[in-house]
């Protein structure tokens, strides 16, 4: 008898807790976003819910579509998953709309710090936060007798000890390739050499200044001692590069580090040697040389208020806390959703945000910078021109574009 | 054939050809005229994870007015079309004063965006157009002179090139030629330098993607000129034969003759592809070393804040340059029809 109750209070509970994460919507949901780990799992958990359509396009070119997809009227997409970086072009055609009544309604669950608020208005939920931070080979440290770095003159140190004992050749990694990956490490460290981007309240651009010569001396000191190919490696390649044993210290994103030793056929020593630190200082400054992300969804302005509460429903769904009580789900990322314990894998973003790493900065025409210094640093980096000269260019390009847009 | 049957004959064709490339190219051109209105910027607090920032961003109710009377946006006529992203003019009037020689000259012009890429543009172009040609012109006298048991299979291998997605073949190429990669281990070999790397050198990536071009472009080449080889009149070459025309003879004065008229088109084909060159630069991803035209368009589309005006600008900067190129060719194809008219 005392058996049978237990077994139907168990079974009682049961049924509450899944009464409670069931996920009725009344409309139709269609979510665009990136496609990493973390963003697969909350595309899906959006699909778990019952009673209108869920569709999800989950590319790497969200980027390039998710603007057209929320333009017309009615919208095809009702949420994009967005970054702060991203949510910009978004908030500059006006295609996103205020959360504040739909928080107010069903925010139960949703901590402050996730409200992404602009104006004063909710604009965003963020779920998950990211920045880059060091990885780094242990054994391979102490096989060279140097500690792990904190800055990135020690990193320098630690590399050409390295490469003068013949354990490897080319031992640092970088996201250096042209584009927005090369644009991306400057930022870190010209925000690490106390820089900012623009003058303060405007548009004009401040990158040719000296924090922003020595943060590309900085980064033509690393690149002699990463592969010859550098301007060509994207995160994917440099992963590629640790993974094969030939990178022994690198600036990686923390989104990335926790599967980074996962994949098939990853020699023992790198899976053994694999460690994770806080991002490094450079220049003798105390903000690191790293920028801080969230990752959030957002709700689309040009579609129906059923819609978009079926979405907020859906999306709410999806971050719920219950998913955390899946180990492989709580690795994916550092979750900034109630109830979520930092994994081995999160204190290289853990030790960012407390370190008072600058978050990358959400201003409407930071885009337009972004996308300068991916053009016109690579001839630096080549050695083609002088810092001088490729930031002025940066600077040039972007008031054309500025100008274009009507930021200047 | 008689003008009215031509007419209803080509009436599909021509609905077609003005709905899908006459009007998009209209709004091209209308797009590279308007810029998106003057932002109007606020300075607001914005609050996340990370704390309470004061930032700017743009002020949406002030804008949308703005924005609803004139959806165009504002009418800046050429002014994209000057400004440093495309042609720069100041950019290079300020060159021309103040560099003491053409080198110097040279230098500040290359700096500039638009002039890098055409360089890089017109470099391809030339150099793979007359290459291609000569190699499917060989390739096609080859496979011609085979057994015809054999010609199967090499028509099959011949096109292969051609079969492969564009952005796939440079890929594979692109992983060969990696410093760690079969054939850069190889060239570096050979050239007794263990830091040779093909994508850290400009002039090698350059290289490269020209032979990428030649090789993907070539069975196109291949294809036609076979083609025509079927066409040959067997008793012209045995009368060179029987003249005593060696193999290179009767080649050079009988079967080039003869293939003209396609040379002529496969080149004007080819120019034409080859000065929208894409696909091998992001495959290679040798944006740090070439650019071409079409890749600053899908780099402008593709950056965080999308520049549609100077998208638009590079595509009609780029329509403009195709005209250019062919005219000599369509000025000749004209001249030759109306001799062959009268």
């Amino acid at each position: 008898m005392y058996f049978k109750t237990i077994a139907l209070a168990g079974a009682v509970a049961l049924m509450g807790s899944t009464a409670v994460s069931a996920c009725e919507i009344g409309a139709r949901v269609s979510i665009v976003g990136n496609e990493f780990p973390a963003i697969q799992t909350v595309g899906a958990g959006a699909q778990e819910c019952a009673g209108g359509e869920v569709s999800t396009n989950l590319t790497a070119d969200h980027q390039k579509i998710n603007l057209p997809g929320m333009q017309g009227n009615p919208a095809e997409y009702t949420s994009a998953i967005i970054a702060n970086s991203s949510i910009v072009a978004l908030m500059n055609d006006d295609v996103i709309r205020p959360l504040d009544d739909l928080v107010a309604k069903h925010g139960d669950g949703l901590a402050k710090n996730q409200l992404i608020t602009i104006n004063g208005q909710v604009m965003a939920v963020a779920f998950m936060a990211n920045a880059q931070h060091l990885v780094y080979r242990a054994d391979i440290l102490e096989q060279a007798g140097v500690g792990v770095p904190t800055t990135y003159e020690e990193m320098l140190a630690a590399a050409e000890a390295i490469r003068s004992q013949g354990i490897l050749e080319n031992p640092v990694g970088g996201a250096y390739a042209a584009g927005w990956n090369l644009a991306q490490e400057f930022n870190n460290m010209f925000l690490g050499m106390g820089g900012s981007h623009f003058k303060a309240g405007s548009a004009e651009p401040n990158v040719n200044s000296e924090a922003g010569i020595k943060a590309l001396e900085m980064m033509k000191s690393l690149s002699a001692y990463m592969n010859p190919d550098f301007l060509t490696h994207d995160s994917n390649a440099t992963n590629a590069e640790f993974r094969a044993g030939n990178v022994a210290i690198m600036n990686m994103w923390g989104s990335r580090a926790a599967t980074l030793t996962s994949a098939e056929g990853v020699p023992q020593e790198v899976i053994d040697g694999f460690a994770i630190a806080g991002p490094m200082t450079v220049g003798g400054g105390s903000t690191p040389a790293s920028t801080l992300w969230w990752d959030g969804w957002t709700v689309a302005k040009n579609i129906s208020d059923a819609e978009a509460e079926a979405t907020f429903l859906a999306m709410k769904h999806a971050i719920r806390p219950e998913i955390l009580a899946d180990d492989e789900v709580a690795k994916q990322a550092v979750w900034l959703i109630d109830g979520y314990q930092p994994t081995d894998a999160a204190v290289g973003v853990f030790e960012a945000a407390k370190a008072q790493t600058i978050p990358y900065p959400m201003l409407p025409y930071m885009g337009l910078l972004h996308t300068a210094l991916g053009n016109e640093l690579a001839d630096f980096m080549q050695g083609k021109e002088s810092a001088e000269q490729a930031l002025k260019d940066v600077e040039a390009a972007y008031i054309a574009a500025a100008k274009e847009k009507g930021f200047l | 054939m008689k003008h009215k049957t031509f007419f209803w004959f080509f009436l599909p064709t021509g609905l077609a050809m003005l709905l899908f490339i006459a009007l998009p190219i209209v709004s091209v051109v209308i797009q590279s005229v308007y810029a998106p209105h003057e932002a109007v910027i606020i300075e607001v607090e914005n609050c996340g994870p990370f704390g309470c920032t004061t930032e700017t961003t743009i002020d949406q109710e002030a804008t949308a007015a703005v924005r609803a009377a004139e959806p165009l946006g504002r009418f800046v006529g050429l002014d994209i079309y000057f400004d440093r992203g495309h042609l720069a003019v100041a950019e290079i009037k300020e060159a021309w004063s103040s560099t003491d020689s053409l080198g110097d000259f040279w230098d500040v012009l290359f700096n500039l965006p638009f002039y890098r890429a055409l360089a890089f543009t017109l470099t391809y172009t030339f150099v793979c157009t007359p290459l291609l040609i000569g190699l499917g012109l060989t390739i096609a006298l080859a496979v011609n002179s085979l057994h015809r048991h054999l010609k199967g299979l090499a028509i099959f291998f011949s096109l292969l090139p051609m079969i492969v997605t564009p952005l796939i073949g440079s890929l594979i190429l692109f992983w060969m030629i990696d410093s760690r990669g079969i054939l850069g281990n190889f060239i570096s070999y050979l050239a007794d330098d263990p830091d040779l790397s093909l994508k850290a050198s400009t002039p090698l990536m350059w290289v490269s993607l020209i032979v990428y071009g030649i090789w993907s472009s070539a069975p196109f080449a291949f294809v036609v000129f076979y083609a025509g080889l079927q066409t040959l009149p067997k008793d012209q070459i045995e009368a060179a034969q029987i003249d005593g025309a060696s193999r290179w003879e009767q080649v050079r004065y009988v079967v080039i003759p003869h293939l003209m008229p396609l040379v002529t088109f496969v080149a004007l084909i080819q120019i034409m592809d080859n000065f929208k060159v894409l696909e091998p630069i992001i495959g290679f991803q040798a944006s740090a070393h070439a650019t071409s035209l079409s890749w600053i368009i899908v780099n402008d589309l593709g950056g965080e804040t999308r520049q549609l005006s100077a998208a638009a600008t590079t595509s009609v900067l780029t329509i403009l340059g195709v005209a250019i190129l062919l005219s000599p060719v369509l000025v000749r194809t004209w001249r030759d029809f109306k001799a062959g008219g009268h």
